[in-house]
């Protein structure tokens, strides 16, 4: 561990490490552009010049190495010299355009150049320009404010691992573009606006349209996909703007996805913001006592059994567990969370997590995907595979459909059969699963979602066990959750009780008559035609196909409205905040079932969110400890029995649509249209494309 | 003067075979066999012991370059690059060695690859080198059908293969590591040091960059003895020099000449002195055009080694002797090297990228006196910001020459801004 002195202070650090680093231990700021401590140093943009004793020139502190005795001074005449220097030449063909520039605020140039910068220009040569590019429908281009930093080309070919972006051309005249008919179609270009340090990529869907200082920034959760990103969301008045990631090292790094990020114009579009009752076929707008009154007619003296609720994949814990007290208080068992009829059972909790961790599978030395595209089902985890498969000896197996994971991978088979012949040991991969002393595997929910599912979750099981992927201080075995409710929804036992319904079964009987009322809460991906002649009440944000077929409407909160639960996939408990009001008489969900059994004459036995949160935490130890993860026991699931025939398939269709927020968001739409969004195949363009 | 006995590059002039029969019979290939048969160390020390310093411009003693190189080879191979990207303005030394003495190179890469443990060498040629390529390729074909390449070279045992990569004609390319780059496939932009070539060089192992030159005199130097060498030129300049004489001279040539002769005499003995007699001298660039230029009077003394020109802040250089006479308009001469600089830039940070733009376009502006006598420092404070503070060594290669402009000549600067000046105020 060489010790170093900067600026008089002395630090011990780790060998290998560079001087902006233990500077930044320190805690002494050294201004930079192009370095990026998750990106592949560049030592480009010469910022962070430091003068180092016994060198003949300013090093780059970003990629000098530190070295014993070292003796580093950040702030003298020559080094300040020489940072005005680069700052003179980074401005010279930089626009000063930032009272119109989307960065202005938030800007390191304009940060810098304050501490950095002349009062005035001394070039009267000419300013270059640049042409702008096309990223398609999500990053705006502004290429005259380019500082050839390449933390975008870094970011694109090593993290999001679609290497389409470059510098073209050499001297003043180099441009950072994409290449030659390549679209920017990574799942995670959204994340080159925040690492662009001045405003040459910024928010297309949002340009033009904030100040950064107008923001009321509210620290929140995402739950446009199951890994539960930390997230800060943007909001001016009661409109949200934008959508940032957070850092949270444990489960996004600082990453976040394209529709996490960019989806949040759904939030304004198709939104429920009144209660509705059909009369005569057509829906009319009540007030909430009359919605209330409605369902509360029909109800009267109906059997518990008759009764059934299905939750969405955005549902939150308050409102989940409030359905499930008042559906036990109305004598019904039929509820369930899995809307996709995922063959997970709520009673050995390490069966439905991905007990791993998004950040331990950078541990694992093997891993087998089963039925699953994590590109498209949750790029951010994909980005923490991809970074391990980096690093090197890391095996990595795929059973399913053959596509590009921006990483490589043997391709081991289309069918469930070869699952069976890996779990049996009778496939070379079981060795390689075995060997390994970590290995993992991922089961998505495109398998589990099949007639066979719990076959498969059987058979994983059985891998797991056989192979070693279970062992002391390590659980390899992985599900892939797409829905940000799900897990919530497993923890609570929002499972049909015993002699209820699944979600099949509540169709079935709706079908056939047994079920006479549905609740559905903010599930729109189930087949509403199957719901026959039942009464439908709906409990959701947006007009999306439930609130079509519905009976009632009950509008509610999105999670940017509300202050609510979600356990992501590792089982880690996180709350969102109130970041904006909900639109119109739209309440909170849990609020909505409390004056809901009221109304049924069943009062729930608590009246405010600290109420709920307490039941919450009665029904599962998780929801207590928010934030964290604690290692599920391991246990036996799964059933037995043969594999059906087809491929694996991921159940994410269109990456860009996969809620009713995101397929109502016009961002979402133009990107479906740019890029397809296909996971499993490619969208091939129709005559109405013009 | 240089006895001719003394002379490394007999064929420098092409006028003998440069095939393997006559190369051989001036000497190369003599021994080869006994110099490896010497060992490493042997090789090393005495490369050392010569004083060799490399000859592409920077002067760095090539023995204690070679002893960088880890000792045995671990599980990363060892390479030797050969730097045969010539493109500094004024030099055209190694066109002519690899021309007219293709197999000294070759010899050399046997052996520098067998001192640094590799068992390839690449030659990363300049790509407008059509002939020499050509040359370098049938040189490497005879030398292996001779069993003097290929496995088991020379009889020595040891196995080295030699590679003739052609560049794409960016200057640039001829940096170390933007060389490695370029040879790796990728564009050519120099790489941040450390980790030095040495260390992670090509494909990340251990890597030699050498100048054609360094190369090429090692067998005659490890077969004439270090002693030998040593003799030759001044102390810590030792040994002998191309070098390429080119401008207002009555006979513009290549000649090979100790280390510390005195450029005038360099001038008067081998080039036919300055056109129109020594006192129409203006000034000379003493190193292609990267070095800051010399006035008369700095000519008249100064000696052509590395200690003596950096005693004068310029430098040897590649050793191109740039010489302009009275009829030269220097400053258009310097903004056309200004040019070359900006065009050259490989844009990849920040100083170089945008300072060589601003300089060249002042510079274009001082040509004619468009400008204001407070830009000349201006000129000169925007040279210093770009030297030192680049990743590699283009930005001081370019803030050079305007520096020794300014230092040297900033009288004629001032007189064409007053004059433009005055000519303004008289309409």
């Amino acid at each position: 561990m060489p010790k170093l002195t900067i600026d008089g202070r002395e630090i011990e650090v780790e060998a290998g490490m560079t001087i902006i680093q233990a500077a930044d231990q320190l805690g002494i700021e050294i201004p930079r552009f192009c370095y990026h401590e998750r990106l592949a140093i560049a030592g480009n943009c010469r910022m962070c010049l430091v003068e180092v004793e016994k060198m003949p020139k300013p090093v780059a502190s970003c990629a000098m190495p530190v070295g014993e005795g070292m003796v580093v001074k950040t702030n003298t005449p020559v080094v300040r010299k020489a940072r005005q220097g680069v700052m003179e030449f980074l401005l010279l063909n930089h626009p000063l355009d930032c009272p119109i520039c989307d960065q202005g605020g938030e800007c390191d140039l304009q940060d810098q150049a304050m501490a950095y910068g002349a009062d005035k220009g001394r070039c009267q040569e000419g300013k270059r320009a640049v042409p702008d590019k096309d990223y398609g429908p999500l990053v705006q281009t502004m290429m005259t404010r380019c500082i050839q930093c390449t933390r975008c080309v870094r970011f694109i070919s090593e993290i999001a691992g679609t290497p389409v972006l470059g510098g073209l051309g050499r001297g003043e005249h180099l441009e950072i573009t994409r290449y030659v008919g390549a679209a920017v179609s990574s799942e995670l270009s959204g994340n080159l606006i925040d690492l662009c340090p001045v405003g040459a990529l910024t928010n297309k869907p949002a340009s033009y349209t904030y100040r950064s200082w107008e923001l009321k920034k509210t620290e929140s959760i995402d739950v446009m996909d199951a890994l539960g990103a930390a997230i800060r969301v943007d909001t001016r008045g009661n409109e949200v703007i934008r959508v940032l990631p957070r850092v949270n090292e444990d489960v996004n790094e600082e990453w976040l996805s394209d529709r996490s990020r960019f989806a949040v114009d759904g939030l304004k579009r198709q939104r429920l913001d009144r209660p509705y009752v059909r009369k005569d076929g057509k829906l009319a707008a009540v007030t909430w006592p009359e919605a209330l009154a409605a369902i509360a007619d029909r109800l009267k003296g109906m059997a518990g059994s008759k009764i059934a609720a299905i939750a969405g994949d955005q549902a939150d814990a308050e409102a989940m567990v409030a359905y499930k007290d008042l559906l036990t208080a109305l004598g019904s068992v039929n509820l369930d969370c899995r809307q996709d009829g995922a063959a997970l059972d709520a009673s050995v909790r390490a069966s439905y997590l991905f007990n791993s961790t998004a950040a331990g599978i950078e541990q694992a030395d093997a891993l087998l995907i089963i039925g699953s595209n994590p590109r498209k089902e949750n790029p951010v985890l994909n980005a923490r595979i991809r970074k391990r498969w980096q690093k090197g000896g890391f095996k990595i197996g795929r059973i399913g459909h053959k596509g590009d994971l921006t990483y490589k991978y043997e391709h081991l088979g289309e069918t469930a059969s070869v699952l069976k012949d890996i779990a049996d040991g009778k496939h070379p991969f079981f060795e390689v699963l075995k060997a390994a002393s970590r290995p993992a595997l991922i089961i998505g929910q495109g398998a589990l979602s099949r007639a066979d599912g719990a076959v498969l979750l059987g058979l994983a099981r059985k891998l797991a066990d056989s192979a070693g992927l279970v062992k002391d201080g390590w659980n390899g075995f992985n599900v892939l959750h797409t829905a940000a409710a799900r897990v919530g929804g497993l923890d609570l036992g929002f499972v049909p009780g015993k002699g209820g319904r699944d979600v099949a079964g509540i169709l079935d009987g709706a079908a056939k008559g047994d079920i006479s009322a549905v609740f559905l809460l903010g599930a729109d991906e189930i087949d509403m035609a199957g719901l026959g002649q039942a009464f439908v009440v709906y409990q959701g944000t947006h007009g999306d196909s439930g609130a079509h077929r519905a009976d009632v409407i009950l509008p509610a909160a999105a999670y940017t409205e509300k202050s609510a639960t979600y356990v992501n996939l590792e089982g880690r408990a996180q709350q969102t905040r109130l970041a904006v009001f909900p639109p119109g008489e739209a309440k909170e969900d849990w609020r909505i079932v409390r004056a809901l059994s009221d109304a049924l004459g069943k009062p729930l036995a608590y009246d405010s969110l600290k109420a709920v949160r307490e039941r919450l935490a009665k029904a599962s130890p998780a929801f207590a400890a928010i934030g964290e993860v604690a290692p599920a026991a391991w246990g036996a699931f799964g059933a037995e029995g043969a594999v059906g025939d087809g491929s694996l398939v991921s159940n994410i269709d269109n990456f860009y649509m996969t809620d009713p927020i995101s397929r109502a968001s016009k961002t979402m739409a133009e990107c479906t249209a740019a890029f397809g969004g296909g996971c499993n195949h490619k969208h091939k363009k129709t005559g109405t494309h013009g | 003067m240089l006895r001719d006995s003394d002379r490394i590059f007999t064929n420098l002039y092409g006028l003998h075979d440069w095939r393997l029969a006559g190369a051989r019979a001036r000497g190369d290939w003599d021994g080869t066999k006994e110099i490896l048969a010497k060992g490493r160390d042997w090789i090393i020390e005495e490369m050392k012991n010569s004083g060799l310093r490399g000859r592409g411009g920077a002067g760095f003693p090539t023995g204690v370059k070679w002893s960088f190189m880890p000792k045995t080879e671990g599980p990363r191979p060892h390479y030797l690059v050969i730097n045969a990207d010539e493109g500094e303005p004024g030099t055209c030394k190694d066109r002519e060695m690899m021309r007219f003495d293709p197999h000294k190179l070759i010899e050399g890469a046997l052996i520098a690859s067998f001192a640094i443990g590799a068992h390839a060498a690449y030659i990363y040629i300049r790509g407008e080198f059509v002939r020499e390529a050509e040359h370098l390729n049938y040189a490497i074909d005879e030398a292996r059908a001779a069993g003097l390449l290929g496995p088991n070279a020379c009889g020595s045992g040891w196995d080295c293969e030699v590679y003739v990569h052609r560049g794409a004609g960016a200057y640039i390319c001829g940096e170390e590591s933007a060389l490695i780059e370029s040879l790796e496939g990728k564009k050519g932009q120099p790489r941040l040091k450390p980790p030095f070539p040495a260390g992670v060089g090509l494909y990340g192992c251990p890597t030699t960059v050498n100048n054609v030159e360094s190369i090429a005199v090692a067998p005659t130097i490890l077969r004439r003895g270090a002693s030998w060498f040593a003799g030759l030129g001044k102390p810590n300049n030792t040994g002998t020099k191309v070098f390429c004489i080119s401008g207002h001279v009555n006979t513009p040539c290549n000649v090979e000449e100790e280390m510390g002769i005195p450029l005038k005499d360099l001038i008067e003995k081998h080039a036919g002195g300055v056109r129109g007699g020594w006192d129409n001298l203006l000034a000379i660039i003493p190193g292609g055009s990267s070095v800051p230029m010399l006035n008369k009077q700095q000519c008249e003394e100064v000696t052509m080694d590395f200690d003596a020109l950096r005693a004068m802040r310029s430098g040897l250089g590649t050793a191109a002797v740039i010489v302009m006479d009275k009829s030269t308009d220097l400053v258009r001469g310097i903004a056309r090297l200004s040019k070359f600089y900006w065009h050259e830039s490989c844009g990849q940070c920040t100083p170089c990228r945008e300072g060589t733009g601003w300089m060249y376009r002042m510079m274009q502006r001082m040509v004619t006196g468009n400008a204001e006598l407070s830009e000349i420092d201006l000129l000169e404070e925007i040279s210093r910001q770009i030297e030192g503070h680049t990743i590699c060594a283009l930005g001081d290669a370019a803030a050079w020459p305007v520096q020794g402009l300014i230092r040297t000549f900033r009288p004629e600067l001032e007189r064409r801004i007053k004059e433009r000046q005055a000519k303004i105020q008289a309409a």
